[in-house]
Protein backbone atom coordinates (compact mmCIF):
# COMPACT_ATOMS: atom_id res chain seq x y z
CA UNK A 1 0.00 0.00 0.00
CA UNK A 2 0.96 3.37 -0.81
CA UNK A 3 0.11 6.15 1.33
CA UNK A 4 1.40 9.82 1.80
CA UNK A 5 0.22 12.51 4.47
CA UNK A 6 1.20 16.29 4.56
CA UNK A 7 -0.78 19.09 6.24
CA UNK A 8 -1.98 21.69 3.84
CA UNK A 9 -4.69 24.09 4.83
CA UNK A 10 -3.89 23.49 8.07
CA UNK A 11 -5.08 19.77 8.36
CA UNK A 12 -3.65 16.58 6.88
CA UNK A 13 -4.49 15.46 3.87
CA UNK A 14 -3.82 11.92 3.38
CA UNK A 15 -3.31 9.78 -0.12
CA UNK A 16 -3.91 5.83 -0.66
CA UNK A 17 -3.80 3.56 -3.34
CA UNK A 18 -2.82 -0.06 -3.53
CA UNK A 19 -1.44 0.47 -6.93
CA UNK A 20 2.38 0.49 -7.04
CA UNK A 21 2.35 1.77 -10.40
CA UNK A 22 1.31 5.05 -8.97
CA UNK A 23 4.41 7.05 -8.64
CA UNK A 24 5.14 9.91 -6.26
CA UNK A 25 5.30 12.51 -9.14
CA UNK A 26 1.76 11.41 -9.29
CA UNK A 27 1.07 12.04 -5.62
CA UNK A 28 2.77 15.06 -5.65
CA UNK A 29 0.41 16.05 -8.67
CA UNK A 30 -2.52 15.75 -6.06
CA UNK A 31 -0.56 17.44 -3.48
CA UNK A 32 0.11 20.68 -5.01
CA UNK A 33 -3.37 20.85 -6.25
CA UNK A 34 -4.17 21.20 -2.22
CA UNK A 35 -1.19 23.64 -1.87
CA UNK A 36 -3.12 25.59 -5.04
CA UNK A 37 -6.18 25.55 -3.34
CA UNK A 38 -4.87 26.58 0.20
CA UNK A 39 -3.34 29.65 -1.55
CA UNK A 40 -6.12 30.41 -3.66
CA UNK A 41 -8.96 30.05 -0.95
CA UNK A 42 -7.97 30.44 2.23
CA UNK A 43 -9.58 33.21 4.06
CA UNK A 44 -6.02 33.81 6.44
CA UNK A 45 -4.12 34.22 3.13
CA UNK A 46 -3.95 37.71 2.18
CA UNK A 47 -3.55 37.55 -1.42
CA UNK A 48 -6.42 34.59 -1.84
CA UNK A 49 -9.28 35.09 -4.05
CA UNK A 50 -11.01 35.44 -0.82
CA UNK A 51 -9.59 37.87 0.83
CA UNK A 52 -9.41 40.04 -1.81
CA UNK A 53 -13.27 39.75 -2.25
CA UNK A 54 -13.61 40.55 1.56
CA UNK A 55 -11.40 43.42 1.16
CA UNK A 56 -13.70 44.49 -1.80
CA UNK A 57 -10.92 44.60 -4.38
CA UNK A 58 -12.57 42.09 -6.24
CA UNK A 59 -16.27 42.11 -7.67
CA UNK A 60 -18.32 39.40 -9.15
CA UNK A 61 -17.84 40.21 -12.63
CA UNK A 62 -13.87 39.32 -12.23
CA UNK A 63 -14.75 36.11 -10.66
CA UNK A 64 -13.01 33.30 -11.98
CA UNK A 65 -14.75 30.29 -13.41
CA UNK A 66 -13.87 27.83 -10.58
CA UNK A 67 -15.03 29.95 -7.79
CA UNK A 68 -18.45 30.22 -9.87
CA UNK A 69 -18.63 26.80 -9.77
CA UNK A 70 -17.75 26.40 -5.69
CA UNK A 71 -20.27 28.80 -5.60
CA UNK A 72 -23.47 27.07 -7.56
CA UNK A 73 -22.74 24.58 -5.24
CA UNK A 74 -22.94 26.63 -2.13
CA UNK A 75 -26.19 27.97 -3.32
CA UNK A 76 -27.67 25.00 -4.35
CA UNK A 77 -26.39 23.88 -0.62
CA UNK A 78 -28.27 27.18 1.34
CA UNK A 79 -31.17 26.13 -0.50
CA UNK A 80 -31.54 22.56 0.38
CA UNK A 81 -30.81 23.47 4.22
CA UNK A 82 -32.83 26.14 4.57
CA UNK A 83 -30.24 28.29 4.95
CA UNK A 84 -28.45 26.64 7.29
CA UNK A 85 -25.36 26.95 4.75
CA UNK A 86 -24.52 30.00 3.98
CA UNK A 87 -21.14 31.23 2.27
CA UNK A 88 -21.77 34.84 4.22
CA UNK A 89 -21.46 35.00 7.71
CA UNK A 90 -21.39 37.86 9.95
CA UNK A 91 -20.80 40.05 6.66
CA UNK A 92 -17.79 38.07 5.46
CA UNK A 93 -17.40 35.79 2.58
CA UNK A 94 -16.10 32.26 3.52
CA UNK A 95 -16.50 29.59 0.98
CA UNK A 96 -14.31 26.99 3.07
CA UNK A 97 -17.37 24.83 3.57
CA UNK A 98 -17.18 23.82 0.32
CA UNK A 99 -14.13 24.16 -0.77
CA UNK A 100 -13.07 21.25 1.35
CA UNK A 101 -15.23 19.17 -0.38
CA UNK A 102 -14.65 20.09 -3.76
CA UNK A 103 -11.20 20.48 -3.17
CA UNK A 104 -11.25 16.32 -2.05
CA UNK A 105 -13.23 15.74 -5.34
CA UNK A 106 -10.98 17.34 -7.57
CA UNK A 107 -8.27 15.51 -6.30
CA UNK A 108 -10.18 12.60 -6.62
CA UNK A 109 -10.16 13.15 -10.26
CA UNK A 110 -6.30 13.65 -10.65
CA UNK A 111 -5.98 10.21 -8.37
CA UNK A 112 -8.47 8.86 -10.76
CA UNK A 113 -6.08 9.33 -13.87
CA UNK A 114 -3.37 7.35 -12.19
CA UNK A 115 -5.46 4.59 -10.71
CA UNK A 116 -8.97 3.33 -9.94
CA UNK A 117 -7.97 2.43 -6.57
CA UNK A 118 -7.40 4.77 -4.07
CA UNK A 119 -8.06 6.87 -0.99
CA UNK A 120 -8.56 10.82 -0.38
CA UNK A 121 -8.55 12.28 2.99
CA UNK A 122 -8.31 15.85 3.80
CA UNK A 123 -9.25 16.39 7.31
CA UNK A 124 -11.29 13.19 8.00
CA UNK A 125 -13.54 13.73 5.49
CA UNK A 126 -12.78 10.81 2.60
CA UNK A 127 -13.76 9.33 -0.78
CA UNK A 128 -12.71 6.45 -1.60
CA UNK A 129 -12.62 4.56 -5.29
CA UNK A 130 -12.36 0.94 -5.81
CA UNK A 131 -10.38 -1.34 -2.86
CA UNK A 132 -7.51 -1.34 -0.49
CA UNK A 133 -4.36 -3.51 -0.94
CA UNK A 134 -6.57 -6.48 0.05
CA UNK A 135 -8.66 -6.28 -2.48
CA UNK A 136 -11.62 -5.44 -0.38
CA UNK A 137 -13.75 -2.30 -0.77
CA UNK A 138 -11.77 0.31 1.80
CA UNK A 139 -13.18 0.27 5.64
CA UNK A 140 -13.46 3.47 7.49
CA UNK A 141 -13.77 3.93 11.20
CA UNK A 142 -15.86 6.83 12.43
CA UNK A 143 -14.36 8.23 14.64
CA UNK A 144 -15.45 9.04 18.75
CA UNK A 145 -15.48 12.26 19.62
CA UNK A 146 -15.19 11.65 23.00
CA UNK A 147 -12.15 9.43 22.85
CA UNK A 148 -9.82 10.52 19.58
CA UNK A 149 -8.14 6.39 19.36
CA UNK A 150 -11.61 4.96 19.42
CA UNK A 151 -13.91 4.35 16.73
CA UNK A 152 -17.35 4.04 16.90
CA UNK A 153 -18.74 2.96 13.79
CA UNK A 154 -16.75 0.81 11.37
CA UNK A 155 -18.20 1.14 7.34
CA UNK A 156 -17.36 -0.40 4.71
CA UNK A 157 -17.57 2.50 1.29
CA UNK A 158 -17.84 1.31 -2.34
CA UNK A 159 -16.61 4.24 -5.05
CA UNK A 160 -18.34 6.68 -2.54
CA UNK A 161 -17.26 9.42 0.82
CA UNK A 162 -18.10 10.26 4.11
CA UNK A 163 -17.54 13.46 5.86
CA UNK A 164 -17.59 14.25 9.85
CA UNK A 165 -18.58 17.42 11.37
CA UNK A 166 -18.20 18.28 14.47
CA UNK A 167 -16.36 19.70 17.36
CA UNK A 168 -12.63 18.54 18.17
CA UNK A 169 -13.20 20.80 21.63
CA UNK A 170 -13.66 17.85 24.75
CA UNK A 171 -14.45 18.38 27.96
CA UNK A 172 -16.94 21.33 26.91
CA UNK A 173 -20.28 20.97 27.85
CA UNK A 174 -23.25 22.34 25.92
CA UNK A 175 -25.55 24.51 28.47
CA UNK A 176 -29.22 25.37 27.78
CA UNK A 177 -29.15 28.95 29.61
CA UNK A 178 -33.19 29.15 29.42
CA UNK A 179 -33.43 25.74 30.95
CA UNK A 180 -30.39 25.55 32.65
CA UNK A 181 -29.30 21.89 31.52
CA UNK A 182 -26.74 20.59 29.73
CA UNK A 183 -28.38 20.04 26.17
CA UNK A 184 -28.67 16.50 24.64
CA UNK A 185 -26.88 17.97 21.24
CA UNK A 186 -24.69 16.85 19.04
CA UNK A 187 -20.85 15.93 19.18
CA UNK A 188 -19.96 14.64 15.62
CA UNK A 189 -22.26 13.87 12.82
CA UNK A 190 -21.18 11.68 9.84
CA UNK A 191 -22.37 11.69 6.81
CA UNK A 192 -22.23 9.06 3.73
CA UNK A 193 -23.11 10.08 0.26
CA UNK A 194 -22.07 9.11 -3.11
CA UNK A 195 -19.40 11.83 -3.51
CA UNK A 196 -17.53 13.81 -1.47
CA UNK A 197 -18.85 17.50 -2.04
CA UNK A 198 -22.04 16.07 -1.12
CA UNK A 199 -20.88 14.40 1.93
CA UNK A 200 -18.87 17.57 3.21
CA UNK A 201 -22.02 20.16 2.64
CA UNK A 202 -24.88 18.04 3.86
CA UNK A 203 -22.43 16.81 7.46
CA UNK A 204 -21.82 20.73 7.64
CA UNK A 205 -25.55 21.57 7.39
CA UNK A 206 -26.31 18.60 9.63
CA UNK A 207 -24.07 19.55 12.57
CA UNK A 208 -24.80 23.54 12.38
CA UNK A 209 -28.69 22.07 13.40
CA UNK A 210 -27.52 20.47 16.11
CA UNK A 211 -29.98 17.85 17.60
CA UNK A 212 -32.30 18.15 14.30
CA UNK A 213 -29.20 17.36 11.79
CA UNK A 214 -30.03 13.58 12.23
CA UNK A 215 -33.69 14.38 11.28
CA UNK A 216 -32.96 16.37 8.03
CA UNK A 217 -30.34 13.77 6.56
CA UNK A 218 -32.80 10.86 7.27
CA UNK A 219 -35.32 12.96 4.60
CA UNK A 220 -32.79 13.12 1.94
CA UNK A 221 -32.53 10.64 -0.30
CA UNK A 222 -29.33 8.57 -0.88
CA UNK A 223 -27.31 10.02 2.51
CA UNK A 224 -26.88 8.13 5.42
CA UNK A 225 -25.20 10.02 8.71
CA UNK A 226 -24.30 8.73 12.31
CA UNK A 227 -24.86 11.52 14.61
CA UNK A 228 -22.68 10.63 18.45
CA UNK A 229 -24.59 12.74 20.86
CA UNK A 230 -22.67 14.95 24.02
CA UNK A 231 -24.91 11.89 25.90
CA UNK A 232 -22.54 9.57 24.98
CA UNK A 233 -25.00 7.76 22.75
CA UNK A 234 -25.35 7.44 18.80
CA UNK A 235 -28.05 7.77 16.69
CA UNK A 236 -28.00 6.27 13.46
CA UNK A 237 -30.38 6.97 10.13
CA UNK A 238 -32.21 3.90 9.17
CA UNK A 239 -30.29 2.94 6.19
CA UNK A 240 -27.01 3.22 7.76
CA UNK A 241 -26.02 -0.36 8.93
CA UNK A 242 -26.15 -1.35 5.48
CA UNK A 243 -23.02 0.22 5.39
CA UNK A 244 -21.90 -0.81 8.59
CA UNK A 245 -18.69 -3.71 8.63
CA UNK A 246 -19.87 -6.81 10.00
CA UNK B 1 -6.94 13.03 34.95
CA UNK B 2 -5.53 10.81 32.15
CA UNK B 3 -7.70 12.52 29.68
CA UNK B 4 -7.02 15.91 30.85
CA UNK B 5 -3.60 15.69 30.46
CA UNK B 6 -4.41 14.15 26.94
CA UNK B 7 -6.34 17.53 26.46
CA UNK B 8 -3.70 19.32 27.52
CA UNK B 9 -1.34 18.07 25.32
CA UNK B 10 -2.98 18.20 22.03
CA UNK B 11 -3.55 21.43 22.79
CA UNK B 12 -0.36 22.76 24.00
CA UNK B 13 1.66 20.74 20.62
CA UNK B 14 -1.48 21.97 17.53
CA UNK B 15 -0.51 25.48 19.39
CA UNK B 16 2.71 25.13 18.75
CA UNK B 17 2.73 24.19 15.54
CA UNK B 18 0.10 26.91 14.69
CA UNK B 19 2.85 29.47 16.02
CA UNK B 20 6.15 27.69 14.00
CA UNK B 21 3.60 28.08 10.90
CA UNK B 22 2.60 31.54 12.16
CA UNK B 23 5.89 32.38 12.28
CA UNK B 24 6.76 31.44 8.73
CA UNK B 25 4.11 33.18 7.46
CA UNK B 26 5.45 36.21 9.12
CA UNK B 27 1.94 37.47 9.72
CA UNK B 28 1.42 37.80 13.99
CA UNK B 29 -2.02 39.04 13.69
CA UNK B 30 -2.21 41.13 16.73
CA UNK B 31 -5.84 42.70 16.88
CA UNK B 32 -7.93 43.52 19.75
CA UNK B 33 -11.76 42.21 19.44
CA UNK B 34 -14.06 43.23 21.15
CA UNK B 35 -16.91 40.15 21.84
CA UNK B 36 -20.37 41.50 22.77
CA UNK B 37 -21.22 39.36 25.71
CA UNK B 38 -24.99 39.38 24.93
CA UNK B 39 -23.74 36.38 22.78
CA UNK B 40 -22.90 34.15 25.76
CA UNK B 41 -26.07 31.68 25.01
CA UNK B 42 -23.92 29.16 24.39
CA UNK B 43 -20.43 29.94 26.10
CA UNK B 44 -19.19 27.85 28.47
CA UNK B 45 -16.08 28.16 30.83
CA UNK B 46 -13.49 25.64 30.13
CA UNK B 47 -11.16 25.09 32.97
CA UNK B 48 -7.87 24.04 31.98
CA UNK B 49 -4.81 22.98 33.43
CA UNK B 50 -2.50 23.55 29.99
CA UNK B 51 -0.27 25.69 31.80
CA UNK B 52 3.25 25.64 32.48
CA UNK B 53 6.06 23.48 30.74
CA UNK B 54 5.49 24.33 26.90
CA UNK B 55 4.50 27.77 27.49
CA UNK B 56 7.16 28.35 30.38
CA UNK B 57 9.69 29.40 28.18
CA UNK B 58 7.31 32.65 26.48
CA UNK B 59 6.21 35.10 29.34
CA UNK B 60 2.75 36.63 28.93
CA UNK B 61 1.07 40.10 30.91
CA UNK B 62 -1.45 38.99 33.07
CA UNK B 63 -4.90 39.67 31.91
CA UNK B 64 -7.72 38.62 29.36
CA UNK B 65 -7.06 38.39 25.83
CA UNK B 66 -10.10 37.74 23.56
CA UNK B 67 -8.62 36.11 20.14
CA UNK B 68 -9.90 36.52 16.50
CA UNK B 69 -12.95 35.00 15.15
CA UNK B 70 -11.82 31.71 13.65
CA UNK B 71 -13.00 29.75 10.78
CA UNK B 72 -13.98 26.54 11.49
CA UNK B 73 -15.32 25.63 7.97
CA UNK B 74 -19.07 25.68 9.38
CA UNK B 75 -19.15 28.50 11.92
CA UNK B 76 -16.84 30.73 13.68
CA UNK B 77 -15.02 29.73 17.00
CA UNK B 78 -13.50 32.49 19.41
CA UNK B 79 -11.66 32.22 22.46
CA UNK B 80 -10.67 34.42 25.06
CA UNK B 81 -7.58 33.78 26.98
CA UNK B 82 -6.88 34.50 30.83
CA UNK B 83 -3.05 34.94 32.04
CA UNK B 84 -2.64 34.80 35.31
CA UNK B 85 1.25 35.23 36.83
CA UNK B 86 2.51 35.04 33.54
CA UNK B 87 0.99 31.73 32.46
CA UNK B 88 -2.19 30.38 30.91
CA UNK B 89 -4.83 30.30 33.51
CA UNK B 90 -8.35 29.81 31.62
CA UNK B 91 -9.59 29.67 27.98
CA UNK B 92 -13.49 31.00 27.72
CA UNK B 93 -15.11 29.98 24.54
CA UNK B 94 -16.88 32.81 23.62
CA UNK B 95 -18.19 31.70 19.74
CA UNK B 96 -18.69 28.39 18.92
CA UNK B 97 -20.90 26.96 15.40
CA UNK B 98 -23.78 25.75 17.22
CA UNK B 99 -25.29 28.73 17.74
CA UNK B 100 -27.98 28.91 14.86
CA UNK B 101 -31.20 29.94 14.60
CA UNK B 102 -33.45 26.61 14.46
CA UNK B 103 -35.23 27.96 11.22
CA UNK B 104 -34.95 24.25 9.51
CA UNK B 105 -38.94 22.91 8.94
CA UNK B 106 -38.73 19.19 9.34
CA UNK B 107 -41.87 17.60 8.98
CA UNK B 108 -42.16 15.81 12.64
CA UNK B 109 -44.97 13.27 12.15
CA UNK B 110 -42.96 11.63 9.47
CA UNK B 111 -40.20 11.11 11.31
CA UNK B 112 -38.99 7.45 12.08
CA UNK B 113 -37.75 6.56 15.33
CA UNK B 114 -34.23 6.50 14.75
CA UNK B 115 -31.95 4.23 16.60
CA UNK B 116 -30.13 5.30 19.34
CA UNK B 117 -27.30 3.35 21.55
CA UNK B 118 -24.57 3.86 23.94
CA UNK B 119 -21.05 4.34 22.64
CA UNK B 120 -19.25 1.40 21.71
CA UNK B 121 -16.12 1.29 20.84
CA UNK B 122 -15.09 -0.96 18.02
CA UNK B 123 -12.08 -2.32 17.50
CA UNK B 124 -11.62 -4.09 13.77
CA UNK B 125 -8.85 -2.52 11.64
CA UNK B 126 -9.91 0.36 9.20
CA UNK B 127 -7.92 2.07 6.62
CA UNK B 128 -8.85 4.81 7.33
CA UNK B 129 -10.73 7.36 10.16
CA UNK B 130 -13.55 9.78 9.51
CA UNK B 131 -13.60 12.44 12.05
CA UNK B 132 -13.62 16.46 12.83
CA UNK B 133 -10.72 18.57 12.80
CA UNK B 134 -11.96 21.94 11.94
CA UNK B 135 -12.76 23.16 15.32
CA UNK B 136 -9.78 22.52 16.56
CA UNK B 137 -7.91 24.32 13.93
CA UNK B 138 -10.21 26.96 14.66
CA UNK B 139 -10.09 26.88 18.32
CA UNK B 140 -5.48 26.91 18.13
CA UNK B 141 -6.52 29.73 15.88
CA UNK B 142 -8.38 31.61 18.21
CA UNK B 143 -6.03 31.20 21.13
CA UNK B 144 -2.83 31.93 19.18
CA UNK B 145 -4.13 35.24 18.36
CA UNK B 146 -5.03 35.69 22.06
CA UNK B 147 -1.92 34.64 23.28
CA UNK B 148 0.04 36.92 20.81
CA UNK B 149 -1.83 39.83 22.26
CA UNK B 150 -0.44 38.23 25.57
CA UNK B 151 3.06 38.27 24.91
CA UNK B 152 5.19 40.77 27.35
Amino acid sequence: MIKQTRVIMGMPIVLMTPDTSVTSENLEEVFSFFTYVDKTYSPFIDSSIVSRINRGEMGEPEYPDELREILAIAKNTKHQTNGYFDVWHKGNFDPSGIVKGWAIAEAAKIMAKFTNNFYVEAGGDIEVSGVNDEGNPWQIGVRNPFDRNQNVKIIILKNSAIATSGTAIRGQHIYDPVQGKELNDVASISVIASNIIDADRMATAAFAMGAKGIYFIEQLAGYEACAAMQDKTIITTTGWYNYEAV
Amino acid sequence: MYKKLAVAGFVIITFIIYSIHQRNEGSQAVQKVTTSQGNTSQSTAASSNTTTQSTASVSYKDGSYTGKSSDAFYGYVQVRATITGGKLADITILDYPQDRDNSVEINNSALPLLKQEAIQAQTAQVDGISGATDTSQAFVESLGDALAQAKA
